[in-house]
């Protein structure tokens, strides 16, 4: 079974499990009925993915997990905001709904795995186990993303187009007129719209707060609107006069609605701690590479158990504060192989 | 010469669309070759045209009960739906009504009006809640328009329209009555509904006739305004080129399911009972959601306990069995059914639905190798699903353990 997203990935990703000899069906979900940036249910990116597989002549369905979409990744973006926390929706959707619900589903019918088209590789190891590798393509790397698999499931799953350059993956679809070939590569989250963004969305869904914003003495320097849309880290947009010194946000206290900013210098932080810890294969400690975002660079670090599911992430240099909720992702010091990953605290 | 039915295919889906039947393929031929002239004009050639197209509205008119200047053809059953209430509205202003297992042809654009649109409820089999309709047009001084279908196309429950037209005609004598009689042209003699109502709908596609010809019966002249306007044809009903061929295969599929109807009702039903008391004999946890005596012959309508009804299509479709669950959204997914919700079945019911429908080509094979494969499809979906309430569960045992 193939996920198809209506995007080129997932398109050629069905193209080469075809002409590796494998039976495909493809399989569109639908998860999100409000508005979208393709229209209602996002059903331009179903007909484009259906027409794909009608090039291929493969079977083409389309699931409606939108239930479980809204429970495990709409509803937990909100209340995470809500909280003062960011979350990465797009890595719940992975964890939840796609290498859960759509692999379940998968299982169900007879599937022998699911196949999607993220930029990342599954090595088989000489031992049956599995290790989830970098992308080919640098660049278009989305091995962050499913950080989350476990051997179980890496042993039922596929990334067909893990191994290649998204230059030559275009060439190959636009050389059999796959219409996806052009199609330009998704960026946001899939919900919110570009038009109206994430402050129109959750101002539909939460009460907005005005904030406070102080420096790190308690002085009071300006205010936001909105405190839910702050996030740690962030420099512009907090309501402060153009023309002095550069200042981020440190920290975010949702109880009292204040955002304390402060210097870059003040930003950086020689540790963190992360929760929620999967591994790919087992818990490893000691000196590895850190990534805190779906394109940040990976850093070194030495991590540590901190209690159940749990580590401490010790910067070899100070790194800028990671916003809670943030995905960390632990690579081997080659920066090649995922080996857990966990949600910042 | 045109082969209408694929044998290999147990095709239980004949509210979604009907075979085509033979004499009606063969009727439109001439108009889709050498028979091309407008209708609309003024030569020789355009007359012959015209004539087929007056002479399928005789036809419809005398299987309908109604005058032939009362037929209006449309392009689809959503226009014909869409002309009443949208039509009503623009005419004379003021609120439409429906109740909540109507069609999306019809619930859509009622909800569509917003303050002007009322929703009623409905009983446990889907018909409508007739105190709360009363209640409602008393409450309401300015209906123009109540439309509520005759047949219902997930379930299949039958509303008695002569009933509805007596409340509707006593609490609001303005308001025109419009009926979606889309799934009726099979089951029931549609001139028993015509008295009853100002506006009807058909769709030729579910009874024989091709796609892209609907019909709105408009009893008594113009009641609403046209949806589509330009060239004035349907005497400035509908503009719009006919669609000649349509139209006359429409005209034959309906008259031919007309003579044929008390026939394959009585051929129809007790397949029906077979159908549905061979699944709940293969397997545990089948519900019938309507009793047959209130729905139509062809209605088949079942909520299955302890499995997904989308993971079911795809084990049915690769056996080669058509059936359905509830309407698709524009994507192509299954959206939870209204018409259940309406009816107040739980969301975890409904999420095993099977709507089968019987139709013209349906025979006592295609129900016994039914029950076949949706016993050993159900099994296995069953056997392997962990994560899915077991048989006999309902929502309400989910997660409230002691």
């Amino acid at each position: 079974m193939c996920a198809m997203s209506g995007g080129v990935d997932s398109s050629v990703a069905a193209l080469l499990l075809q002409q590796a000899g494998h039976e495909v069906v493809g399989v569109t979900m639908k998860l999100w009925g409000g508005d979208s940036d393709t229209g209602c249910c996002s059903v331009s990116d179903v007909d484009d993915a259906r027409r794909v597989a009608q090039q291929l002549g493969i079977d083409h369905l389309v699931f409606n997990f939108g239930d479980d979409f809204d429970e495990h990744v709409v509803a937990p973006y909100i209340d995470a905001h809500a909280r003062g926390v960011t979350p990465n929706p797009c890595i719940e959707c992975n964890r939840s709904v796609k290498f859960a619900r759509l692999a379940e589903r998968a299982d169900l019918l007879g599937f022998d795995a699911v196949a999607t088209g993220h930029h990342a590789n599954i090595v088989p190891g000489v031992d049956g186990r599995f290790t989830i590798e970098r992308g080919s393509d640098a660049a278009k790397d989305q091995s962050y993303v499913v950080h989350m698999l476990d051997q179980t499931q890496l042993a039922r799953t596929m990334f067909p187009v893990g191994g290649m350059q998204k230059t030559d993956l275009r060439a190959l679809a636009a050389s059999i007129d796959l219409r996806t070939a052009a199609k330009p590569d998704s960026q946001d989250v899939c919900f919110i719209t570009s038009t109206g963004g994430r402050t129109a969305f959750l101002g539909d869904r939460i009460p907005f707060r005005p904030g406070t914003v102080v420096d790190a003495d308690g002085t009071r320097l300006g205010e936001v609107e909105s405190v839910e849309l702050v996030t740690v880290g962030q420099r512009k947009g907090i309501g402060l006069p153009g023309g002095g010194p550069k200042r981020y946000v440190l920290d975010v206290d949702m109880a009292s609605a204040t955002v304390t900013v402060g210097s870059d210098a003040d930003l950086l932080r020689d540790e963190l701690i992360v929760d929620q810890m999967s591994w790919v294969d087992g818990p490893v400690d000691g000196a590895v590479l850190v990534q805190c975002s779906a394109h940040g660079r990976a850093l070194p670090a030495t991590i540590a158990a901190a209690g159940d599911a749990s580590i401490l992430v010790r910067w070899d240099e100070p790194q800028r504060r990671i916003a809670p909720g943030q995905s960390v992702v632990a690579y081997d010091p080659t920066n090649t192989r995922v080996l857990g990953g966990g949600i910042c605290c | 010469m045109w082969r209408v039915t694929e044998p290999a295919i147990t095709y239980l889906d004949h509210a979604a669309s009907t075979p085509m039947r033979a004499e009606a393929v063969e009727a439109m031929m001439p108009y889709l070759s050498e028979l091309y002239a407008n209708p609309s004009g003024s030569h020789r050639f355009a007359r012959r045209a015209r004539q087929a197209v007056d002479e399928a509205r005789d036809t419809v008119a005398r299987v309908v009960g109604c005058h032939p200047n009362e037929v209006v053809f449309t392009g689809c059953g959503t226009e014909s739906d869409n002309m009443a209430i949208t039509g009503a509205i623009a005419r004379r202003g003021g609120i439409a009504v429906c109740p909540a297992v109507e069609h999306h042809a019809v619930l859509h654009v009622v909800e569509h009006q917003g303050d002007q649109g009322r929703v009623i409820g409905v009983d446990a089999f889907g018909r409508v809640d007739l105190d709360e309709l009363a209640a409602t047009l008393d409450a309401t001084p300015d209906v123009a328009i109540v439309s509520v279908m005759a047949v219902n196309n997930e379930v299949g429950t039958i509303t008695d329209i002569a009933e509805v037209a007596r409340v509707v005609r006593r609490h609001a004598p303005d308001a025109l009555l419009h009926t979606d009689a889309v799934q009726s042209a099979c089951w029931l003699d549609l001139s028993d509904i015509t008295p009853h109502i100002d506006l009807l709908s058909l769709s030729a596609h579910k009874f024989g006739g091709p796609k892209g010809v609907g019909v709105l019966v408009e009893r008594g002249g113009p009641k609403v305004d046209p949806l589509i306007i330009g060239g004035g044809q349907e005497r400035e009903r509908r503009s719009g080129t006919h669609n000649t061929a349509g139209i006359v295969a429409a005209a034959v599929a309906l008259e031919l399911t007309d003579r044929e109807r008390v026939d394959e009702n009585a051929r129809l039903s007790p397949l029906r009972d077979e159908l549905v008391a061979g699944l709940q004999h293969r397997l545990d946890g089948v519900t019938e959601t309507v009793p047959g005596e209130y729905k139509v012959a062809g209605s088949a309508h079942v909520c299955i306990a302890g499995i997904e009804s989308e993971a079911l299509l795809f084990l049915l479709d690769e056996a080669d069995v058509c059936a359905s669950a509830a309407s698709a959204c524009a994507s192509g997914a299954m959206e939870p059914s209204h018409v259940l919700a309406g009816m107040g079945v739980d969301r975890s019911t409904a999420l095993g639905a099977l709507r089968l429908t019987l139709g013209r080509t349906t025979t006592a094979v295609d129900v016994e190798r039914a029950v076949d494969v949706i016993g050993s499809s159900v099994d296995q979906l069953r056997r392997h699903s962990t994560s899915i309430a077991p048989v006999g569960a309902t929502a309400d045992a989910i997660g409230s353990a002691p």
